[in-house]
């Protein structure tokens, strides 16, 4: 533990240190090589004033927020429905050779192809990066669901059917804890996904969160808040990222796959 | 005839060509009776079973147990296999529970039927472990404890002890007499141990593979309580030995 903690240490203070001795040795543009330093203060700045110049006064804090709530909001709905409707489609396999071409032809869209539709219907606001963040999680999720739905252990259907359990009851009771780290994967990758889009939903669709942030830092031509914030979302992925993992201990633990 | 089974066949198709895996096979079982099918491995003795245990459709033919023919599994005949089919999930109480949750019992009353079987099988003190904190041979005896639970009245067990080493075999093999004795069930037991199905059956219906049929049906002239070094034991060894090797002795006149 200590030692990865030591190792994480050096290699950002090396990366920081090359990135300052360049700003200074180069004497480059600092609006467009901002240093560190500059960065470091920026990042202060927008974490107690907000972006200078900005129509907006939200700081950084109330920025990520927002984006957070978003993001939860679409992250939950997609993995509450990809899960149940994968439990389902997963155990039809008849209906889902119906549904299987319609999905492969929608999954390779990136999400933001969408989003000129969704921002005339919905307006801009919340519900733009929310769906954004929907569509990004939710078929991942769904299709990883239907394969391990698909491939479980065939026994846990006969002992199933041996006891008279019901058909409702062996989905939910039997089949989804029999997948349940086939599910913890796709939740995690899918996390991945749906943070990196939840950036370009709000790039686009919406007057607040860390996505506008980047295009507010753009449009003041400030590269240093530009900067600030991309490592902000960088580091907020990697510590949801952390939790998830954890919780996922944490639970196939309790329920005796961690033994 | 308590089970029976009349010109049952078994065969399916792939990539339009019929593979045959039970072919015409015929067997009557009593109630209360200790049945091995034994065979080499292809022999189709897994496929009667599933198919007796309702899991799988004869192609043709039928089964009938007590009378009604079988067409799905039921609590009336549970199955024991060979990787146990745990719910990793589940504590050893929930599991043998499993079955009790859809007779709608009271809490106290499944505590208690978990409870009696638990301690039948000889792990009362593991029922709040996971089945991953136990041995092969524990894990398997709460799939036994988990069958007995729901008071069924035929045991089918598909090479239950196939996974466990040979000293755990023969304790549970004990066991497992035992308790068929004690509880008075009928029970269908596939191996292709041979010394396991002397020392288990009342019968031991030999199967040959290719396609899967019966050989030979051979009564088990032993007392109850078996002793695997006697030489009442042994000969009878060698008597399932002689059906199995008049084909090598075909195979050897051929080769000459």
């Amino acid at each position: 533990m200590w030692k990865k903690g030591i190792r994480v240490i050096v290699s950002f203070v090396v990366v920081l240190l090359v990135w300052q001795i360049a700003c200074t040795v180069t004497n480059a543009n600092a609006t467009l090589f901002p240093s560190p330093v500059k960065v470091g203060e920026e990042f202060v700045k927008l974490f107690t004033q907000g972006l200078e110049g900005s129509t907006s006064h939200v700081t950084l804090p109330g920025h990520i927020r927002i984006s957070l709530l978003r993001f939860a909001t679409g992250y939950v709905l997609a993995a509450v429905s990809a899960i149940l409707l994968g439990l389902i489609l997963g155990s039809l396999p008849k209906v889902f050779q119906f549904i299987n071409p319609i999905l492969q032809i929608i999954r390779p869209i990136a999400p933001v192809a969408f989003l000129p539709f969704i921002v005339f219907w919905f307006g801009i606001g919340d519900v733009p990066a929310i769906v954004i963040i929907f569509i990004a999680g939710f078929f991942p999720i769904l299709l990883s669901v239907v394969a391990a739905v698909q491939h479980v252990d065939g026994i846990y259907y006969k002992i199933a059917n041996s006891f008279g359990v019901g058909k409702v009851k062996t989905l939910f009771g039997i089949v989804f804890p029999a997948i349940f780290t086939q599910i913890a994967n796709a939740l995690r990758l899918a996390l991945g996904t749906s943070w990196i889009f939840l950036v370009s939903g709000e790039m686009v669709g919406a007057q607040s969160g860390l996505g506008f942030l980047i295009m507010d830092s753009k449009n003041c031509m400030r590269f240093d808040a530009l900067l600030a914030t991309m490592i902000t979302i960088g580091v907020i992925g990697f510590i949801l990222d952390g939790l998830l993992r954890f919780a996922e201990k944490a639970i196939s633990t309790k329920i005796g796959f961690g033994v | 005839m308590y089970i029976d089974v009349s010109n049952v066949s078994i065969s399916f198709e792939e990539n339009k060509e019929q593979h045959t895996i039970l072919n015409d096979v015929s067997l009557q079982v009593e109630k209360g009776e200790f049945i091995c099918l034994l065979g080499p491995s292809g022999c189709g003795k897994s496929t009667l079973l599933n198919a007796m245990a309702g899991f799988l459709k004869p192609s043709s033919g039928e089964i009938k147990i007590d009378g009604q023919t079988v067409e799905k599994p039921s609590m009336k005949y549970v199955t024991i296999f060979q990787n146990y089919g745990l719910l990793p999930w589940r504590s050893v109480q929930k599991n043998v529970e499993l079955g009790l949750e859809t007779k709608k019992l009271g809490k106290e009353e499944k505590k208690k039927i978990t409870d009696h079987y638990l301690e039948m099988v000889g792990l009362k003190e593991a029922a709040k472990k996971r089945p991953a904190q136990l041995s092969g041979g524990m894990q398997q005896r709460v799939a036994i404890a988990r069958a007995l639970a729901v008071e069924p009245e035929i045991l089918f067990m598909d090479e239950p002890f196939g996974a466990l080493d040979a000293i755990t075999r023969m304790k549970l093999q004990k066991d497992v007499l035992k308790i068929a004795h004690e509880t008075d069930k009928t029970v269908v037991f596939v191996t292709h141990d041979i010394e396991e199905a002397i020392f288990l059956a009342d019968r031991i219906v030999i199967m040959s593979a290719n396609p899967g049929k019966i050989k030979s049906i051979m009564k088990v002239t032993l007392p109850k309580d078996r002793d695997r070094t006697s030489d009442d034991f042994l000969l009878m060894r060698d008597k399932v030995y002689e059906i199995f090797q008049m084909k090598e002795e075909r195979n050897i006149e051929y080769f000459i």
